[in-house]
């Protein structure tokens, strides 16, 4: 069979697909976007009607998708590391449930923060829930995971995670895909207590989740995913995870290693195999990309032996992506690396597009805010963000998704006036609609900028949920309508628009001003579009 | 055999359809290839770098370790410097020397190129200017393309085939004049 040429996320997405999938849901976020982009453009996946449309945030698509499941059919939902948090009651209490329809819970992780606001190590979720996991060393795994990973959730009724890290998620390499199975028919769950997490039903289902461990541990120990490969060299063993099996066999291309090697790639940790490497060598190098999550668990706090190395005591980075050069400097091999880079290069940090319209939207807020000083204006996630950077220098915040209004309003509540929040459009209906209306429960005197560029921006112009309807939320959620400012962001209008935010800024109350204009890329591409149709 | 590739630009500059068409050529050979990419936040105008991996076995890293580059490609000339520490001791360092401006501290010009006369191998080209006298601005990247490609241990045939499909549902003109800017490029590089 010939291969598919696959980013690794494409290949869980196809792998899925291939798995009999009915559902896939979502919220964009790097490095997890591409999975349900792949299956909304997959010719497959229109022949098969799978579900495929954005979700308002992780925790609705986490929930979308265990409906689907207890309706029978096998549901995928995917999010970035931190949208795991966002959709982490639903996730940890689906484990208590267990699942009906095969159910994935795809997680991509993104050491090194390319494009996040922390690296958190999502394996210490599904360990937290007690679920097993899969993780991928390459794109081919990634598809087999995501192949079998239904079934696998059937056979033993529980949810299952699949994570990657970005390097995977974002590298392509040719897949050898499988015969496509059928989806599940319908067959909704007709048992009361199975579903139900009443004390009394949950004490049930909590304890037959404790059962499962030692099968999914000797599922672990069984699978083809993790192997012991003996070596001769027993001064030093090596247990490596994930990608970062790969970046220790990139220092062996053409030779043996000559140590033995444990490639984990299945969880909980098969401790049979653990046990074989730390008795049958000097000392043990635990080599993984993210948290040393399997480090601390084979070390214990007590470090009794001192003979596990790896992130905790510093013979790998404590934080941060790896790379074939860190992992042969962890095993005392030599590198070979050019020349240095020149000082005249220096570092070019993303920027706000040329014709972007919060550009002016920063312009007028900084106009408007000149008088009252810096240290007033809270922000969210988005390219927006980039308002941080010079020569803006607009924001003073930036933590989780919707946190910008429910900050501001802290601010206000402790003084602060006036107290501005800046969101985007997608990100407000995604968690800034129950913050805005914290606000409009208690009158709190605060300035809600809502950036509608009508679209996911930063990710790549995935379409919004707030799409025309911003307007009547804000109405609907009581914002009085004499405070909702629709003003359109260009150079032309900044001083109007700085007017406006003024006597908004004055308001002892919840107002929310809307700058509308589409994003220059969305705009862009729709162009393009249009002229190549002509 | 292998070859190893980083791809090097400004996010927006399009160094992904330079992987992709050496990828398709590859592929239809029958070599292993990977290639990581970055998607995301520095898509936004930020430094951008693929690294692209070929050979007639199967490949472990994702990444090109350290000082075993065989090339750096780029279409823009001081990203191409931040990539030496990649480039092997043998390697050639292919790009453009039409600046991308977008950072208030960026380097002087005589600077930048005397950094770049210190390279022992390398092709400089003025692929804005050569595309947009083909009667195609946008297509720089095929002439730095066809800079690379003699460096590149793939027969010229092929890739000029993989351009021909890679384009092909824009039709004729577009190929054409891809193929023209990818053959001027590789003039250069073989005249210089």
């Amino acid at each position: 069979m010939s291969k598919t040429l696959l980013l690794g996320v494409e290949a869980i997405a196809q792998g899925a697909l291939d798995g009999g999938l009915s559902g896939v849901y979502a919220y964009p976020g790097t490095p997890s976007t591409e999975i349900t982009e792949f299956i909304q453009q997959s010719k497959q996946a229109v022949e098969g009607n799978v579900h495929r449309i954005w979700a308002g945030n992780e925790k609705t698509a986490m929930e979308s998708a265990i409906g689907m499941s207890y309706a029978g059919k096998r549901a995928m939902v995917c999010m970035k590391h931190v949208g795991l948090n966002v959709a982490a009651d639903p996730f940890m209490n689906s484990s208590i449930t267990g699942a009906h329809g095969g159910l994935v819970v795809v997680v991509a992780d993104d050491p090194s923060m390319h494009s996040s606001q922390d690296e958190q190590d999502s394996r210490y979720y599904s360990k937290f829930a007690l679920i097993p996991t899969f993780e991928p060393s390459n794109q081919q795994e990634a598809y087999d995971m995501a192949y079998e990973a239904f079934e696998f959730s059937e056979k033993y009724k529980t949810p299952v995670l699949i994570r990657v890290t970005t390097r995977l998620a974002h590298s392509r390499a040719g897949v050898e895909r499988k015969t496509a199975k059928p989806q599940n028919a319908l067959n909704p769950n007709t048992d009361p207590k199975k579903f139900i997490l009443l004390p009394a039903n949950a004490r049930n289902h909590y304890r037959a989740l404790l059962a499962k461990q030692k099968d999914f541990e000797n599922e672990a120990f069984n699978s083809k995913y993790n192997k012991f490969v003996d070596g001769t060299d027993k001064k030093v063993g090596i247990i490596a995870s994930g990608i970062a099996y790969n970046y220790v066999m990139e220092n062996y291309v053409g030779t043996k290693c000559p140590h033995p090697i444990l490639k984990i790639s299945q969880y909980p940790l098969p401790s049979a195999l653990i046990a074989k490497m730390v008795d049958e060598c000097e000392s043990v190098i635990v080599i993984e990309e993210g948290y040393p999550f399997i480090e601390e668990q084979v070390r214990g706090i007590l470090n009794r032996t001192g003979n596990i190395k790896g992130r905790m005591d510093g013979t790998l980075p404590r934080d941060g992506e790896l790379n074939p050069n860190l992992v042969a400097r962890a095993l005392g091999l030599k590198e070979q690396i050019g020349s240095p880079v020149p000082s005249i290069v220096v570092p070019r940090p993303p920027a706000l597009c040329n014709g972007c319209p919060h550009v002016d939207s920063y312009l007028a807020l900084n106009q408007a805010m000149e008088k009252y000083g810096p240290g007033k204006v809270f922000a969210d996630i988005g390219c927006y963000t980039l308002g941080a950077l010079p020569p803006y220098n607009a924001i003073y915040s930036t933590v989780d998704m919707g946190a910008s209004i429910t900050m501001a309003k802290g601010a206000a509540d402790a003084g602060l006036l006036p107290a501005v929040a800046v969101i985007g459009d997608s990100t407000f209906t995604h968690s800034g609609m129950t913050s805005l209306l914290d606000a409009i429960y208690e009158h709190t005197p605060i300035t809600v900028l809502i950036l509608d560029n009508s679209t996911t921006g930063m990710t790549g112009g995935q379409d919004s949920h707030a799409l025309g309807v911003l307007g009547n939320i804000c109405k609907g959620l009581g914002v009085e309508e004499e405070h909702i400012r629709i003003i359109k962001p260009l150079k032309a209008n900044q001083d109007e628009n700085a007017r406006i935010i003024t006597e908004e800024l004055e308001y002892q109350g919840v107002s929310v001003i809307i700058p509308t204009r589409e994003c220059i890329q969305t705009l862009n591409r729709r162009m393009k579009a249009k002229a190549a149709k002509k | 055999m292998k070859i190893d590739i980083i791809l090097a630009g400004v996010g927006g500059q399009g160094i992904l359809s330079i992987a992709n068409i050496v990828g398709y050529a590859a592929i239809k050979k029958g070599l292993y290839m990977k290639q990581a990419e970055v998607h995301g936040m520095s898509q936004r105008g930020g430094d951008v770098q693929s690294h692209f991996r070929l050979a007639d076995y199967e490949i472990a890293s994702d990444l090109i370790p350290m000082g075993q580059a065989d090339l750096i490609i780029s279409v823009e000339p001081m990203e191409s410097l931040r990539y030496l520490p990649w480039l092997g001791p043998e390697g050639w360092l292919i790009t453009n020397d039409q600046r991308f401006v977008n950072i208030p501290n960026y380097p002087d010009e005589a600077l930048l190129k005397a950094e770049l006369d210190k390279l022992p191998r390398k092709v400089v080209i003025n692929a804005d200017q050569i595309a947009k006298d083909l009667g195609s601005a946008r297509s720089a990247n095929m002439v730095i393309l066809g800079a690379a490609s003699p460096f590149i241990k793939i027969v010229f045939e092929s890739i000029e085939n993989a351009v021909r499909d890679v384009f092909g549902r824009k039709g004729e003109d577009v190929v054409n004049v891809n193929l023209a800017c990818l053959r001027a490029g590789r003039e250069y590089s073989e005249k210089r």
